[in-house]
């Protein structure tokens, strides 16, 4: 359990400085790469998304220096980054890594994303050799404890994005969105998560209106769609029962008086605009018209973390799985050191064999002291050669993943028990172990 | 024996009533289910004591106590039409109470107060009767519907998503069923504004319709609020506050046209 974290995430680090340490995709190999070259590293991964950027590293002895390689990796200095860093180790980096697969540690809790994004992340350090044994065995303890949250609570019961949130809010209006049109104004990677979520939804067709009209043919282009020249947006508008803005018009491009176009010429049928730019698209007086429906982007976020607040509950329950997990982890980790389990395995065999010499003794009596060194050959002799075997079985059975089934049968076989001792899991050779007979 | 059938009816409908009262309050699937097992339980039992009465021979078609047994029994067949086309309870918000208040007074005790007047065209009679608690029933869904409009409309503007709003209906939806209500009304309630004057016409005693006869003031009123609220819609899809306001107020003229039976001279349930 040498697990060392360190990363930064939407709540310790405003935006700006989590874009100057995001990794683009591209270049996540080669930064893993570069983290297992890095000294005290025995495996390394990262995961980097718009909302955390988080280094995870089974390290030598517990205490590699993740920080160094922060500042070293980004050139920054430490007081530029160190304010928003958090640390964790051994079970408490478990505990995070389990939580951020579960998305507990989202910004919307329960969100489905962010396991695709670790699974990726761990498929990368995999691809180039980053992620073995140890990094294994936790993420894939990991999914499966995502797997179990999602499975026993309700945390990630319904849709939550912003985008599928805008879907939500258009079906209470609409109904089915068969045959709705989308109007997209000002393309924006935004804009676009949010149409292609609708058009997942049965809507129609799509317009794309931007002050640069290429950027709208480009954009129309990718949904099928029809571009629409900036200058015929209000003509044009009121054909579309959807409309995402998400211009960087300093001043509000719906005002009221189109509110009220729009709605003459569509005979008040309901719209729905999506206004996900700052400052606002949509200016509050149309907003209050009858048969317009504008939500902002703090509406959609409060939409959004409605959700959250009933999920609450459920993210209790969840975090108790994960409390439980951890734990579960901690003890197999133990018993996956198979030193302690040599070093007992010894002991044990050794309180045997003392036990009977002493009860032979006392059957035949007193010894010469050569018959004594003869007696204490031969039975040490065939200790060690029976033991011979297990011990390489054990040692080579060490590197692989079925350490474990190894491990654990060969403690069932002999009874051996483990007694973990209060202190942080050092180097693996201790002996805290007590070979006992029940 | 067609009382106690109706009374079974009112007992499930009552069911009905608590459903309309508890779902504005919170929403539950199996509530909602329970209530529609019920509400059609009850229209069993209500269809039962209605075709008993007819088979009977007794039924006296002006009776008002027949009548509102009859309307009761119409608007909840209209319910459970919705409910099969848009798989949404939630008209019954507004239908439950109403047609729960219909059958109770129906199912009081079996006292049928007579149209005083002598008619000659029963058939006549029958057919406005029959036309017009249709376009009654389907008056009283779109009034629903238009009320659920508006909620929902607040709903999604105050952009406070709560419990409720997962209970109504999406926004277009309950449009769609005021809509269709209201136009498929129209027709039923002009026709049997027609065949009403018919049987006035031919009525020996009457035979003329008196214009400024309370019921018929009323009903030509209703009538034309209704035929305002099926153009604006048609021609500028009026919806929201304007169609509720319109829906509302020929709601209450409908009201008052049915409370006119009791001041009547012409269209008069007596008991002499």
């Amino acid at each position: 359990m040498r697990y060392q974290l360190i990363g930064l995430n939407h709540k310790s680090a405003p935006l700006e400085v989590r874009e100057r340490l995001a990794i683009p995709e591209s270049r996540l190999p080669d930064t893993c790469r570069e983290l297992n070259a890095y000294p005290g590293i025995e495996e390394g991964m990262v995961i980097s998304t718009c909302n955390r950027v988080e280094i995870i590293a089974h390290t030598v002895n517990g205490h590699a220096d993740l920080r160094g390689f922060l500042h070293n990796h980004f050139h920054l200095k430490p007081e530029e980054l160190d304010a928003h860093l958090y640390e964790f180790r051994e079970k408490d980096a478990v505990r995070h890594i389990f939580r951020v697969a579960s998305s507990l540690d989202s910004m919307v809790v329960g969100e489905a994303q962010i396991l695709g994004q670790v699974k990726e992340a761990y498929a990368t350090a995999r691809a180039v050799g980053a992620v073995r044994g140890q990094l294994d065995q936790l993420f894939s303890r990991a999914f499966a404890v995502a797997k179990r949250v999602r499975s026993e609570t309700a945390v990630g019961s319904s849709s939550v994005s912003i985008a599928s949130v805008a879907v939500e809010l258009a079906k209470k209006i609409f109904g089915s969105l068969q045959g709705k049109n989308v109007f997209i104004v000002g393309a924006g990677k935004m804009s676009e998560l949010a149409a292609r979520h609708l058009m997942a939804h049965g809507c129609a067709s799509i317009f794309v209106a931007n002050r640069t009209y290429d950027r709208a043919i480009g954009l129309a282009q990718k949904f099928d769609g029809q571009a629409i020249k900036f200058e015929d947006l209000y003509t044009t508008c009121d054909r579309a029962d959807i409309v995402i803005t998400s211009t960087g018009a300093p001043h509000a491009i719906f005002r009221r008086e189109h509110g009220e176009q729009f709605l003459a010429r569509r005979k008040n049928r309901p719209m729905f605009f999506i206004d996900i730019a700052v400052p606002r698209d949509v200016s509050p007086d149309m907003a209050r018209l009858d048969g317009i429906f504008a939500y902002d982007i703090d509406d959609l976020q409060q939409a959004v973390s409605s959700h959250v607040a009933d999920r609450r509950k459920e993210a209790e329950r969840a975090e108790a799985i994960i409390a439980s997990e951890v734990e579960r982890f901690e003890a197999r980790q133990h018993t996956l050191d198979v030193v302690p389990t040599i070093v007992s395995l010894q002991d044990h065999l050794e309180t045997i064999r003392q036990a009977e010499i002493d009860r032979v003794r006392g059957r035949m009596g007193q010894l010469s002291p050569e018959q004594e060194i003869a007696l204490e050959a031969l039975t040490r002799g065939i200790i060690n050669k029976v033991m011979h075997t297990p011990i390489t079985t054990l040692k080579t059975a060490a590197k692989e993943s079925e350490a474990t089934t190894v491990v654990d049968v060969v403690r069932r076989l002999f009874n051996l028990q483990v007694k973990p001792k209060e202190e942080p899991a050092g180097p693996a050779v201790k002996k805290d172990e007590v070979g006992t007979r029940q | 024996m067609s009382l106690l059938w109706l009374r079974f009816a009112l007992g499930c409908y009552f069911v009905g009533l608590v459903y309309a009262f508890v779902a504005l309050t919170r929403t539950s699937d199996l509530f909602s289910r329970i209530a529609l097992h019920a509400a059609t339980m009850g229209m069993v039992f209500h269809f039962v004591s209605l075709t008993e009465l007819f088979l009977s021979g007794q039924i006296v078609w002006a009776s008002v106590h027949n009548s509102e047994s009859l309307l009761a029994f119409l608007s909840m067949a209209f319910f459970l039409v919705i409910y099969m086309i848009y798989k949404t309870t939630s008209p019954g918000v507004v239908v439950f109470p109403v047609v729960f208040f219909l059958t109770f007074v129906a199912a009081l005790d079996e006292q049928p107060v007579l149209l005083t007047q002598f008619v000659s065209h029963k058939g006549w009679l029958i057919a406005h009767i029959m036309l017009i608690f249709t376009g009654y029933a389907a008056l009283l869904v779109s009034f629903g519907a238009s009320l659920l409009y508006l909620l929902q409309e607040r709903r999604l503007k105050a952009k406070k998503p709560t419990s409720l709003i997962a209970f109504l209906p999406a926004l277009e939806v309950i449009d769609q069923i005021g809509y269709r209500s209201l136009l498929l009304g129209f027709p039923f309630m002009t026709l049997g504004l027609i065949t009403g004057s018919v049987v006035a016409i031919t009525a020996p005693t009457i035979g003329r319709v008196d214009f400024l006869d309370p019921k018929i003031l009323l009903s030509v009123l209703m009538w034309a609020v209704y035929m305002v609220m099926v153009f604006t819609r048609w021609n500028s899809g009026w919806r929201g506050r304007r169609a509720a306001f319109l829906a509302t107020f020929a709601f209450v003229a409908a009201l008052a046209a049915w409370a006119a039976n009791y001041f009547s001279a012409m269209h008069r349930f007596g008991t002499s």
